[in-house]
């Protein structure tokens, strides 16, 4: 009855929790793309597209990004190392310190207190309690790997402790800064430093944050959910290795053809493209555990999920080099094809994974089956509609002003005027906040489908987990 | 193996991890910002150009707005001259954006008067009718403190006189947003650099076309010059435009090249053909009057 002392309540309210916090970042998502066609929908001071888009952004990787992976990590820790967690009291501060963090984020950003820093607009007290928050987390999860009865590690831990580390270098160098008061700092690093500092922390939490936690998840739920193990260890464990080691190379290709000096936007556009082989390891190992098991994308809606999941990093990991090529960047960049770029990952791969951990997760949690599987059915297509429809409008916005943006007159002069580009946008804009509707809607679904599972779900066996296989 | 050490797996992941880190993040402190990166004539901000960077900053306007102009043909014609390292080393966090849903703003500077800006925050669409830019009037609501800036001016250690932070007093954070937006990207002499000079005679190409074919050309003039001169030209930021008895030769050149004292920008990036088109509708509107 080793079971019984997991500590699956903390994973539940981390669920809980994470699930709140991305309902609050898709909804001010839609808020801000109507702001964006109509400026009569700015409320300022507070309510200004200026101050809720990094509401939308944090929102959406700290609270629905980090709180998920605050309950997959826990969660599969223990399972993982076939014990109980280190502290279960640590955990219980590690929530409500989560939730206080990302509620005092959201008052103070829309308060206009921000450092301007994309992704860690925070100002100095919240890098603080975020320092204090993933110190917490880290403790714990290394503590129970520590005291672990099983001794092999499965590489979803690998991936847990890279991405713990990373994180912790990443966002404390990119935090360092001089404080005037409690609300306000200046970066510790002046101009294209800060820039090459700060696109340095951005791409790499977008490895460490939004790539290899997830990752982690994907290599423990995908086996998990169709009852086969992995293609390929060997397989997986080059592409970590590489993968971390390549990420930190990159983070200039947010700032190529600007005053960054030109042999790091040389590394990072080379070692972004070198990129395409480990990420492509990860998603070749996901498609060929599938052999022989191809069926059940029909019969487990939890394998679709990952599958199509997978299937965005794959995709989102071959634009992403395609945008880190100097000429195609010269093109492509500051336009709406970049968003578009960015929502592939976040509403394909990363909520994908999400969603499908969250249903593998819920007899687990709540020792009842789902409430409905036409409905989950109903929230796959839903959200995947809704972001194909907001990215490949976008996609078409971008590439539309990049050409009007570069077009010129044989006489040497510029056709289009800004304006005359930027009018050109709306009827993306509006598409876009369409797909985000739709998006929202499936949302809603889910979140519909797991309350009434919480509510009255039928029971099943409270053994189910004991007899499943190693982790 | 490390398989079953998790603390040497966690060494080797931090090696791995530091090794890009330290080569292309912490390596290139040596040489940038440093003194071959220094630019003659980049200063500090001013105590009012400071505060109005962190009113910039405090409403998200890098959102929307980028602040480097890249080498690049077309950029440098829609913008102004490409960005250089040594004219960011006072830029504490550096607001180069990464998402142009509006213009760049990196050679703002000089490029309107002030009224223009004081109008176009107040109003955006009154200048510009089908841009999503809100409304920023407020900011005309919000006083200075001036005691907080000098405390900004000392953390930052940049120069300032008292008699500066006095001045302060009265002024709003309006007032702080134009003094900042008129510095970008002007401490270096671009403008005058890259001054267009016109070379040859000049030809008005368009000297027979008839009054309906002028007429066809208003929207040029609305999109670009109604909103300082006037929907009927009849003056607002910039002068009446009706009466003006200039030669067709030197109304392109005051279009094409503008005035860069007198607050008149440049319409080169527009091109020669619209350049002609405009002196060609505002010439015949001021003959005619009453169109």
């Amino acid at each position: 009855m080793e079971n019984q002392t997991y500590n699956y309540a903390i994973v539940r309210s981390f669920v809980t929790w994470s699930i709140i916090w991305g309902l609050v970042a898709v909804l001010v998502g839609v808020i801000v793309s109507f702001q964006m066609v109509d400026p009569d929908l700015n409320f300022p001071p507070y309510l200004t597209f200026g101050r809720l888009r990094p509401i939308h952004t944090n929102a959406g990787i700290y609270g629905w990004g980090i709180g998920m992976i605050f309950a997959t990590f826990l969660y599969m820790v223990q399972r993982l190392c076939k014990v109980p967690l280190w502290s279960d009291k640590l955990a219980k501060f590690q929530l409500w310190f989560f939730n206080a963090t990302i509620i005092a984020s959201a008052v103070t950003l829309l308060l206009g207190y921000t450092t301007s820093k994309e992704y860690h607009e925070m100002e100095w007290p919240i890098d603080v309690m975020v320092v204090i928050l993933w110190v917490v987390f880290a403790i714990n999860i290394i503590m129970t790997i520590l005291k672990r009865k099983d001794e092999q590690m499965y590489i979803s831990l690998w991936y847990m402790m890279a991405a713990i580390i990373a994180v912790a270098i990443l966002y404390i160098v990119n935090a360092a800064a001089v404080p005037v008061s409690l609300f306000k700092s200046y970066s510790a690093y002046a101009g294209t430093n800060d820039a090459n500092v700060e696109w340095w922390f951005g791409h790499n939490a977008v490895a460490m944050v939004l790539t290899a936690p997830f990752l982690a998840m994907f290599y423990y739920f995908l086996p998990k959910s169709t009852g086969v193990p992995i293609y390929s260890h060997r397989m997986s464990i080059i592409a970590f290795w590489s993968l971390i080691f390549m990420y930190l190379w990159t983070g200039a290709h947010h700032l190529l053809w600007t005053p960054v000096p030109d042999w790091i936007q040389t590394l990072a556009m080379g070692f972004s493209i070198m990129l395409i082989a480990p990420s492509w390891g990860s998603v070749f190992n996901g498609y060929l555990s599938m052999n022989g098991q191809w069926h059940q994308m029909r019969e487990n809606y939890l394998v679709k999920f990952l599958i199509l999941g997978i299937t965005f990093y794959g995709l989102q990991t071959l634009q992403g080099p395609m945008q880190a090529i100097r000429t195609f960047s010269a093109f492509i960049h500051y336009t709406d094809w970049v968003p578009a770029h960015i929502h592939l990952g976040t509403m394909g791969w990363v909520s994908m994974i999400c969603f499908a951990s969250i249903y593998y997760l819920v007899p687990r949690i709540y020792g009842r089956e789902l409430y409905s599987i036409p409905l989950a059915n109903l929230h796959f297509w839903l959200i995947l509609v809704g972001q194909l429809t907001w990215s490949i409008s976008l996609w078409i916005a971008g590439v539309l002003q990049a050409g009007m943006w570069n077009a010129m007159n044989s006489d040497g002069s510029l056709t289009y005027t800004f304006m005359e580009t930027m009018v050109e946008m709306y009827p993306y804009w509006w598409a876009r906040a369409f797909g985000g509707m739709i998006y929202l809607a499936g949302l809603i679904v889910f979140i519909y489908n797991l309350y009434k599972t919480a509510k009255k779900g039928g029971a099943i066996a409270a053994q189910a987990t004991v007899v499943e296989g190693r982790a | 193996m490390w398989e079953r050490k998790p603390v040497l797996l966690c060494v080797l992941a931090t090696v791995a991890i530091m090794v890009g880190t330290i080569i292309t993040m912490v390596l290139p402190f040596a040489w940038v910002n440093t003194e071959a990166d220094r630019i003659e004539g980049v200063t500090p901000y001013t105590a009012l150009q400071q505060e109005g960077r962190d009113v910039y900053i405090r409403d998200g306007c890098n959102n929307c707005h980028t602040q480097t102009v890249r080498p690049l043909v077309p950029e440098v014609l829609r913008y102004g001259d490409y960005s250089k390292s040594g004219e960011f080393v006072y830029d504490r966090p550096f607001l180069w954006g990464s998402k142009r849903t509006g213009p760049d703003l990196a050679r703002l500077g000089g490029k309107y008067p002030d009224a223009w800006h004081y109008k176009h925050m107040e109003s955006p669409r009154s200048m510009v009718p089908k841009t999503n830019m809100p409304d920023y009037g407020w900011l005309s609501d919000n006083q200075l403190d001036p005691q907080m800036i000098q405390r900004k001016m000392d953390v930052l250690g940049f120069p300032y006189t008292t008699e500066e932070i006095k001045a302060l007093e009265g002024k709003n954070e309006m007032d702080a947003m134009v003094a900042y937006l008129q510095k970008l990207g002007s401490d270096i002499p671009w403008r005058e650099a890259t001054e267009t000079t016109i070379v040859g005679d000049l030809k008005n190409p368009f000297i027979d076309a008839g009054q309906t074919t002028i007429s066809g050309w208003a929207s040029l003039y609305v999109e670009n010059c109604a909103a300082c001169h006037g929907p009927q030209m009849e003056g607002d930021i910039g002068p009446e435009l009706i009466g003006d008895d200039y030669d067709d030769e030197i109304l392109f050149e005051i279009i094409y090249t503008g005035i860069a004292d007198g607050g008149m920008p440049s319409f080169s990036n527009l091109g020669t053909d619209k350049v002609w088109k405009l002196t060609n509708y505002i010439r015949h509107y001021k003959t005619d009057g009453s169109q």
